[in-house]
């Protein structure tokens, strides 16, 4: 029992968080500026901090990841970062040429009060970005919010920084994709060609954290949204947000800015939220819903139906992120499970809005935190005091899976011990064709492994 | 290619210059460095110590990344497989965070009855001034346990750094406890964190010999055992970078010696195993006989099968980027018992004296590199034509990209790398790697099948 100390009873906890249902800030910037064609991330403050970041992405996407840290030392920590930053933007366009640096801030720079604004405003006038070249910020305190609101202060970043109005509007529809998978991003593209709609994507990290074996290590893999991709987002005719917590203050500055009207959806994960997507895309751009969108559809309905005696009423527990984890768990509602605990450590009280939304009718008895303390300690108390059927979340589930001998669903983010998500998507129809049938190995391999002799049966 | 001005003399090519390679400073900021920092040192040196309380004291990050990140093998307790930390909010961060601290600590002491607690800070504490110490000091009068602040806020130097802070810690536990009962003939092992099992090896090899462990410090550790570690005998200190300042305080402060040695390898697993024996030759009757005989019997198990991966790793190339320099040292010799060269070698956080070892060590024409970065580790892989390359996490994907087979030597190894069975698991890994079909199916194999030579 690897996670023995965890006791049943539940004590009050302020001022200590167990096993965290999240990460902090900046590596969430880090991936979305890994989503922008030839920019290098730049971590502004200890060297460790991008080392983390780095491990952690190589591990999940088993990939090179390149970003660039200021190397803090004690002086910097007294004196302030600048110094450090203006070495490290001049050596970073001497030695790797990016077109984009993404800085995005720390705990210890934003303790000690350094002025993203002012450093990147001297850096230009002392000369030390080339022409046609950009530095870029997000403000991404380790203390505020969690990883997914790194992701959003860096998506917002590319809007305030590169999104511009010609005076023309075009026919293409923006697509703030939220933090989601490089296969997901592919999938997105590929759901918006076959329905005819003209999209612009931003941030991508297809082609950049599924790159192909080339026999060359691409410091700039080929992937990513170009600089004018993001600048013509301003022109664009209106903009799908996905994921409120990941995407909608992009959307908003959009909006504020260019005058680009957005819709906020949930992710595509499971079939309602997909039908959402759809319905958005069809209505954004005026188009028809082709048949192999909606074979697809079927395709995944008679999935379900086919194996529905399955999922019958089996309670599930979920962590991770929350805009994950809202469709998921509606999906789940429609394949008639039940998912009963809910828990993420991102802060904002409008995802347990949002989930009592989605799926309280179905299941009354649903119990969601999120925010400081609402961590895998609490979610595996909850479990030793009513037990569950499955559980879904990232790699850090498997402590509780394997004590509580709990059928496990890998899905979100860090997966450290699988591989499979950065090349098949979660959402859209055939991703989430994907999750039922992985929910439903699940049980079956628990079946298998743990049935009698007796009772061991050849057709499922 | 383009090295930084300011780090060309990080670089060295043997034979061709005279050797005056810069190490041990700062990395140019901007560089998209391997190092890690401070709290990284502290946190994996201190970890595995399994019956103790480890809490983060910082906003979230550290905490998470450092999640049971290391694979530490415990045969008891499992308290530090799980992540504690006061995740500090933005009102801490302008309130100070102290209160949090106690109050965290004290639930957790309760809670879970800890021999000791370590309390690591990271960068943001040692800016907004919590006085750790104070509230280590009241907690530990509270409580009855030592609790120990570990003084690794990130930006205070490099991973090296870390070790000592770390070592700082344990130095505050070594001598706490009741030595008497402690064998005339018992050794401490530092510097050995159990990765795969690795101390459980290393520990019967030396009680097989006759010697009584008094401490591993710290792969699987206890502290009742750390505290009592002071009436050992002998240190025998592996990866010297992170153990070796606390062997030089436990010698001035208890009079007891010290042996550098490394597990890794054939002639350096044996040389470990045989200069112990010596120093106890007049203290544990036999031992040396008992310790020929021991490496005699490894060796006859494992050398047949050794034998063949050499025949087919002949003349191949291999290339080394590692956190310490002294695990250099072993790989090079490691991997010329497989027939291979090194042609280059470098680590993130070396000293003079290590890389003029590792010069020594080395071929003519091998890179010799101090805190190198992916541009330069891939240009020299594929300057060098190498068929390996050894590392840690960040460095796997680079050689894959490449086409270029991989042993991991850190945080993600699998099976167990040091002792003589260790030496074979490495042998069959270098050999599966290298030899791998997959890379017949890269640019690179295509290119080398069409060559007839090479």
């Amino acid at each position: 029992m690897l996670l023995r100390h965890t006791s049943a009873d539940v004590m009050e906890r302020s001022a200590l968080t167990i096993n965290p249902a999240k990460t902090c800030q900046p590596i969430g910037a880090m991936y979305a500026a890994l989503g922008v064609h030839n920019c290098l991330p730049h971590s502004h403050g200890s060297q460790g901090c991008c080392s983390y970041h780095r491990s952690t992405l190589t591990r999940h996407y088993k990939e090179p990841v390149m970003a660039a840290t200021s190397s803090f030392t004690e002086g910097a920590a007294v004196f302030g970062g600048q110094a450090n930053l203006l070495a490290a933007i001049s050596n970073i366009f001497a030695l790797y040429n990016p077109d984009v640096i993404a800085i995005h801030t720390t705990c210890l720079s934003e303790t000690i009060g350094d002025d993203m604004v002012q450093v990147i405003a001297k850096a230009k006038s002392e000369g030390k970005v080339p022409e046609g070249k950009h530095v870029i910020h997000a403000n991404t305190p380790s203390y505020v919010g969690s990883h997914v609101t790194g992701f959003a202060n860096m998506t917002k970043a590319l809007v305030k920084y590169f999104a511009e109005t010609s005076g023309h509007r075009n026919r293409q529809v923006n697509i703030l994709p939220g933090w989601v998978e490089p296969s997901d991003m592919r999938e997105l593209r590929r759901l918006a060609r076959v329905m005819g709609v003209h999209v612009n994507m931003y941030p991508d990290t297809s082609d950049v954290l599924d790159a192909p074996h080339t026999g060359e290590h691409e410091f700039f893999p080929r992937g990513g949204s170009t600089v004018a991709e993001i600048r013509h987002s301003g022109d664009a005719m209106s903009t799908l947000a996905l994921g409120p917590f990941a995407s909608e203050p992009a959307a908003r500055a959009l909006e504020e800015k260019c005058e680009v009207p957005a819709e906020v959806l949930d992710l595509p994960i499971g079939l309602l939220a997909t039908d959402r997507f759809i319905d958005g895309l069809r209505h954004r751009a005026g188009v028809r819903v082709p048949a192999p969108i909606t074979d697809d559809r079927g395709r995944l309905v008679d999935l379900i139906s086919d194996m529905h005696q399955y999922f019958y009423r089996k309670r599930v527990a979920l962590f991770g992120d929350p805009d994950q984890l809202a469709p998921l768990a509606e999906f789940l509602v429609t394949m008639d499970m039940r998912p009963v605990y809910i828990v993420t450590g991102t802060p904002g009280k409008r995802f347990e809005t949002r989930i009592r939304d989605l799926v309280a009718d179905a299941v009354p008895e649903v119990q969601v935190r999120q925010g400081a303390q609402a961590d895998m300690f609490l979610l595996h108390q909850w479990i030793k005091r009513e037990g569950v059927d499955l559980l879904i979340g990232n790699s850090y589930g498997k402590y509780i899976a394997r004590d509580e001998n709990i059928p496990f669903v890998r899905f979100g983010f860090p997966i450290l011990d699988r591989v499979g998500h950065s090349y098949f998507p979660n959402v859209g129809y055939a991703g989430a064709m994907r999750l039922a049938e992985k929910i439903l190995n699940a049980f079956m391999d628990r079946q298998d492994r743990e049935a009698k002799e007796e009772a061991f049966e050849l057709t499922m | 290619m383009h090295i930084l001005e300011e780090r060309q003399r990080q670089v060295h090519r043997k034979g061709s210059e005279p050797f005056d390679l810069d190490c041990n400073k700062q990395s140019a900021a901007g560089s998209v460095s391997q190092r890690a920092c401070v709290f990284c040192g502290s946190r994996v040196v201190l970890y595995p110590i399994a019956d103790a309380l480890h809490l983060v004291h910082g906003p979230i990050g550290c905490a998470s990344y450092t999640w049971d990140i290391r694979g530490a093998l415990s045969s008891g307790p499992q308290l530090h497989r799980n992540s504690f930390c006061t995740d500090l909010k933005e009102l801490d961060v302008i309130q100070g965070g102290e209160k949090k601290l106690h109050k965290a600590l004290t639930q957790l002491i309760v809670e879970h009855q800890p021999k000791a607690a370590f309390v690591y800070s990271t960068c943001i504490v040692g800016v907004i001034g919590d006085d750790v110490e104070a509230v280590c000091r009241q907690i530990s009068a509270e409580q009855g346990i030592p609790v120990l602040p570990v003084h690794s806020e990130g930006f205070k130097g490099t991973k090296r750094d870390g070790y000592r802070a770390a070592c700082e810690a344990l130095l505050k536990l070594v001598g706490t406890g009741d030595p008497s009962g402690v064998s005339k003939a018992s050794i401490n092992i530092l510097g050995d964190f159990n990765l795969a099992g690795e101390v459980w090896m290393i520990r019967k090899y030396y009680e097989r010999m006759g010697l009584e462990v008094t401490a591993t410090i710290t792969g699987d550790g206890r502290v009742d055992d750390i505290r009592r570690a002071h009436g050992a005998a002998l240190n025998l200190v592996q990866c010297s970078g992170s153990m070796m300042h606390l062997a030089k305080v436990m010698k001035d402060r208890y009079g007891i010696p010290f042996r550098k040695v490394s597990y890794f390898g054939i002639e350096d697993m044996s040389q470990a195993l045989y200069d112990t024996a010596a120093h106890f030759a007049g203290v544990v009757p036999g031992i040396q006989e008992r310790t020929v005989e021991l490496v005699r019997g490894e060796l006859q198990y494992i050398l047949p099968e050794i034998a063949e991966y050499r025949k087919r790793l002949a003349g191949k190339k291999a290339a080394i980027y590692v956190g310490g320099a002294f695990k250099a040292f072993s790989l090079v010799r490691a991997l010329r018992h497989l027939g291979m060269d090194t042609v280059m070698v470098g680590s993130q956080t070396g000293l003079k004296e290590d890389y003029e070892e590792l010069r020594e060590l080395c071929d003519e024409g091998a890179i010799i590199v101090d805190d190198s970065n992916p541009l330069e580790l891939s240009s020299f892989l594929s300057e060098r034509q190498v068929d390996l390359f050894i590392g840690g996490v960040k460095e796997r994907p680079i050689a894959y990209k490449l086409g270029i087979g991989f042993c991991d030597h850190n945080h993600e190894r699998k099976l167990a790398l040091a002792g003589f069975e260790g030496m074979l698991n490495f042998a069959r890994e270098v050999y599966g790697t290298v030899a791998s079909p997959v890379w017949r199916l890269t640019p690179r194999g295509s290119a080398r099948e069409a060559a007839p030579c090479r």
